[in-house]
């Protein structure tokens, strides 16, 4: 079978490809980020009987583009004593890298940007790069509450980094592929799902990939009631909205490899392929609100020993006997 | 200034026996600390080593207030020493005056006082639960126990005309009657209320990371307690039936049948344990309060025109929503009190806290501090 053509593929010039490949990816993300926030308003006044935005645009639906259009138009505030490049370069190497991840996706068949055959490693690999960004904010913000926030983030995401590889590394062994492309059109030529082989590897992926996105019950790097905002304190502005964006692109990436790895991609009967990736990505969206506004936060020792004690052990284990049972298949 | 950041070492409010500390300054502005409270907390890491709380960020001077008008014109600042249970403060301070002047109150607003007082402290110990809770992580049961504790508020608005800063006991009885509208309003919130308690149990008390935050954390024992005057639920939770409605019973508490909710662990989870039976024995005791409701006048026949109690001094005691609220009243035979000392159940709960939060993660310092229910200008005054 001959590699799908890609959306690159497709134009003359490789440059012009790039930069219209990144401005997709960007508009993209931003869109989905925008509604991803009034998503979240949403549901969680759902779940707290409120009404949540209701005041700009149809069902409040461009409250996020008027809360964005404010921080755009913020002043943006330099605190004394910072570690001034540190301060500086960390927003965008926050940003950059959830860009760049976010441009590895199969939307569906043919409808990728890069269609890499590391396409995993990389997608993990930016997701760690992510993190020198947290260390520097915290870091150079020279404010105590900002330094115990960067110190619990780097800990809990070398943590959770290994469960969460190693349970996607179940499905490495079953589909023998790394390219997010072909791993969809497997599940899409077999008639079923990875989830349906791997539910344990599936759990630990969501539940380390909360943990990945500093989400609630694992907030614990920017647990408000304790650090304030952790990491981004000292961050206003356009600078704080850039954590923002970040942090929510990251939810929507994590659940994209969740789709790709687990609930096949863009397969599905009927509805156009892209429906069917975006309708499985939200789906586990709203899944991780749903966590988010139900749980308290964990602490912090309860929060490492969880992942060593529990979710590592049980990747591993999920993991040999994965291929044990792909060795004798 | 120079711009050089500053490191641990350099630190100038460094503890000088624990010199390798370093010091975060939690409060008196931090999303967390129940108004103006400041925790000067020495750390190593996330591990706390010492951890002073510093007061006097809401310092109102009530008592000096006192001391310059008249027994009626302090009355509006009961209500504000403590703003969550205001309506206890409120009655208390008028119970106090009345025991020096040796006043009878009406039995309809003996009743009143009762149902009143119970409904504030329902309000008091569910914003509790609510901020507890928010305080640990969970953001969703506050909205929960706002949206219960805003029914009190209404009831309460209702028959006072305030929502927090009561002052509707005066001397000899209640400003004004409870009408036909409060008392089915009250029947409704109790049959709420009721069917509420078990949806906390499922979202709160069930959750498995809300146990793990709260069992064995901030662990305060008898003797720790007695050491510090720590009375309220922090102290029936760790399993002393001291409740000073039961204990030295004032009012028409002795009528009703309610029982004093105790646990033996100490932790948070007891204290919240122990919050929770006592809304229903709140619940009880206003159910029975209006069942009984007599008929009557809310005030003596004859008000005094004015208070001029006899030379001496008295103590009453009343149990507010986070212990025993004490007034010490000195009356020097004129229309200004000599003297009032309050004593707040917050101070001296709060009082325990460098032996109790000595050895904790930051974490658990803010799950403790907010498990004590503390209200700060009570504590300052």
């Amino acid at each position: 079978m001959s590699p799908p053509e890609t959306l690159v593929d497709k134009l003359d010039s490789p440059w012009l490809g790039v930069v219209l490949g990144v401005a997709a990816v960007l508009g993209m993300l931003t869109v989905n980020v925008l509604f991803l926030v009034w998503l979240e308003r949403k549901v969680s006044a759902w779940i707290q009987r409120r009404m949540g935005p209701t005041e700009v645009g149809p069902f409040g639906l461009f409250q996020t583009l008027a809360d964005m259009l404010k921080l755009l138009s913020k002043q943006l505030i330099t605190p004394r004593h910072v570690d001034k490049p540190l301060y500086h370069l960390a927003p965008l190497v926050v940003f950059v890298p959830v860009v760049a991840a976010a441009s590895l996706f199969p939307f569906s068949a043919g409808l990728v940007l890069q269609d890499l055959d590391i396409g995993l490693v990389l997608v993990f690999a930016f997701g760690g790069l992510a993190f020198v960004g947290i260390f520097m904010a915290g870091w150079g913000s020279n404010n105590k509450y900002a330094l115990l926030g960067a110190m619990r983030s780097v800990a809990q995401n070398i943590s959770y980094e290994i469960p969460l590889i190693l349970a996607s590394l179940s499905v490495v062994l079953m589909s023998g592929t790394m390219n997010l492309a072909k791993i969809t059109a497997l599940q899409s030529e077999r008639g079923y799902w990875f989830i349906v082989l791997q539910p344990v590897a599936a759990v630990i992926y969501f539940i380390a990939a909360l943990a990945e996105t500093n989400r609630a019950p694992f907030d614990i790097p920017e647990a408000e009631s304790e650090l304030v905002a952790g990491f981004h304190t000292e961050y206003s502005g356009m600078r704080f909205a850039l954590f923002f964006f970040a942090e929510y692109s990251n939810v929507f990436i994590v659940s994209m490899v969740a789709t790709v790895l687990f609930l096949g991609g863009w397969s599905g009967p009927l509805l156009p392929g892209p429906v069917w990736f975006f309708l499985k990505v939200y789906a586990l969206v709203g899944l991780t609100m749903w966590v988010r506004w139900t749980f308290p936060r964990l602490r912090f020792d309860q929060l490492m020993s969880f992942c060593w004690v529990v979710l590592t052990p049980l990747a591993i284990l999920n993991l040999l006997i994965t291929a044990f049972v792909a060795r004798l298949v | 200034m120079s711009d050089e950041p500053r490191g641990a070492s350099s630190d100038p409010e460094a503890d000088p026996t624990h010199p390798e500390a370093y010091v975060l300054n939690m409060g008196p502005q931090h999303p967390s600390m129940h108004g103006v409270l400041r925790l000067k907390l020495h750390m190593i890491g996330e591990e706390i080593v010492v951890a002073e709380p510093v007061i006097g960020y809401a310092h109102r001077a009530h008592e000096k207030m006192a001391e310059n008008r008249n027994y009626l014109m302090f009355l509006p600042n009961s209500s504000r020493i403590d703003y969550l249970s205001g309506m206890i403060y409120n009655i208390g301070y008028c119970q106090a005056v009345e025991k020096l002047l040796e006043i009878e109150v009406p039995e309809r607003a003996q009743y009143i006082r009762v149902i009143a007082c119970e409904l504030n402290r329902i309000a008091s110990h569910l914003l509790w639960i609510g901020t507890y809770v928010l305080d640990i992580g969970g953001v969703t049961p506050f909205l929960y126990c706002w949206d219960d504790r805003e029914q009190i508020l209404d009831l309460l608005d209702a028959i006072t005309g305030s929502r927090l800063t009561y002052s509707y006991g005066r001397f000899g009885g209640v400003t004004m009657d409870v009408d036909d509208a409060f008392l089915t309003g009250t029947r409704t919130f109790l049959e709420r209320m009721k069917s509420r308690l078990p949806e906390y149990d499922t979202l709160v008390r069930k959750n498995v990371i809300f146990i793990e935050r709260s069992r064995g954390v901030g662990i305060m024992d008898r003797q720790t307690c007695r050491a510090y005057g720590v009375t309220g639920p922090c102290l029936r939770a760790a399993g002393v039936a001291y409740d000073v409605r039961k204990s030295e019973p004032y009012g028409i508490y002795d009528r009703f049948d309610f029982a004093v909710p105790t646990e033996s662990a100490g932790d948070c989870l007891a204290r919240y344990d122990v919050r929770i039976r006592e809304i229903e024995e709140s619940l009880k005791i206003v159910t029975q309060a209006v069942r009984d409701l007599p008929a009557g006048p809310i005030m003596p026949d004859k008000p005094k025109k004015k208070f001029k109690p006899a030379e001496g001094a008295s103590y009453f005691a009343v149990e507010a929503a986070r212990g025993a609220f004490g007034m010490y009243l000195v009356s020097d035979g004129s229309e200004v009190p000599f003297k009032l000392k309050l004593r707040t159940p917050s101070f001296s709960n709060l009082s325990s806290m460098p032996k109790v939060l000595a050895g904790t993660m930051v974490a658990d310092t803010i799950a403790i501090v907010g498990s004590l229910d503390i209200v700060l200008p009570e504590i300052d005054r």
